[in-house]
């Protein structure tokens, strides 16, 4: 078996908040990340894949297939929008880098032809940064 | 205004483990020297690094914590809390320092080896997550991981 990590990047905005509670609440636990005007970041994707070697192509997953499942799965939802205001799955839940990083896990699962889904890492910034490995 | 999205995912009830990183960067200056060697020994060993008067590198301290995504925060661990222990335990403790005269390399020698040991036993105490692993980066081409005790 061998891993194979593609990269892609988007930018989006947020805010941190939780509906269950009070504004005051939302600016203790968040800080300036409660402002309800938002803010953003650029994201770095980084999509770790696990599988055999095919003996005829040498690959794992076709690198360009992958980066056209990246794009019609994460970045066209993702890039360039508001996650709380217009993605589905930030309605329910607070867009930090953990949840973004399990609900590109989710949104990829199954849909890699020929690989298993090992590792998804979202860069929020440069020193930031959340890992899931799946439902261990 | 571009289309509104649809597709969606459905989150599991099941409580999800994430694991969350956080680099710190710190200059400090060591020179390499152990007292049990003989003057040779340690240029030998050594080498450039065991010049008397020191060097420096700017270190980067990785930090890595794991378990459940509390769901109403949607965090691991409260950053905020994070970055104040780092702040006091490590930052003000080894930034700006020469690591040889602090406590820890009293009798270890100032190895990123032994750095990444002392910074996991530093963050092992953090009262807000579980540390799971620290990276250690010396330079851009040298780095160090520890993740505690585990057979190889």
């Amino acid at each position: 078996m061998i891993l194979l990590t593609r990269k892609a990047e988007f930018s989006s905005a947020h805010y941190y908040w939780n509906d269950a509670w009070s504004q005051e609440q939302n600016e203790c636990v968040f800080g300036k990340c409660a402002n309800r005007n938002g803010h953003g970041h650029n994201y770095t994707l980084e999509v770790t894949v696990a599988g055999e070697i095919d003996p005829v192509s040498g690959f794992v997953v076709d690198l360009k297939e992958l980066k056209d499942i990246l794009e019609r799965e994460v970045i066209s939802v993702y890039d360039h929008r508001h996650l709380n205001l217009e993605v589905p799955e930030f309605a329910s839940r607070v867009p930090t880098t953990e949840n973004i990083a399990i609900a590109i896990w989710y949104r990829l699962n199954g849909k890699i032809p020929n690989a298993k889904l090992h590792r998804v890492r979202v860069y929020e910034m440069p020193d930031l940064f959340a890992d899931y490995y799946g439902d261990l | 205004m571009t289309a509104p999205l649809t597709s969606n995912i459905s989150w599991p009830s099941i409580n999800l483990q994430a694991y969350l990183s956080r680099r710190y960067h710190l200059s400090a200056s060591h020179r390499l020297h152990s007292e049990a060697y003989t003057v040779e020994q340690n240029q030998s060993t050594y080498g450039k690094c065991n010049n008397p008067h020191g060097h420096g590198h700017n270190y980067v301290i990785e930090i890595t914590v794991g378990g459940p995504v509390d769901e109403t925060t949607g965090m691991v661990c409260d950053l905020g809390e994070l970055d104040a222990f780092a702040q006091t335990n490590l930052l003000d403790r080894f930034d700006e320092m020469n690591l040889n005269t602090l406590d820890p390399f009293r009798d270890v020698v100032s190895t990123t080896e032994n750095f990444t040991i002392e910074v996991h036993r530093i963050f092992a105490a953090f009262p807000g997550a579980k540390l799971t692993g620290v990276r250690v980066e010396e330079t851009s081409n040298n780095s160090f991981e520890y993740m505690g005790r585990m057979q190889f």
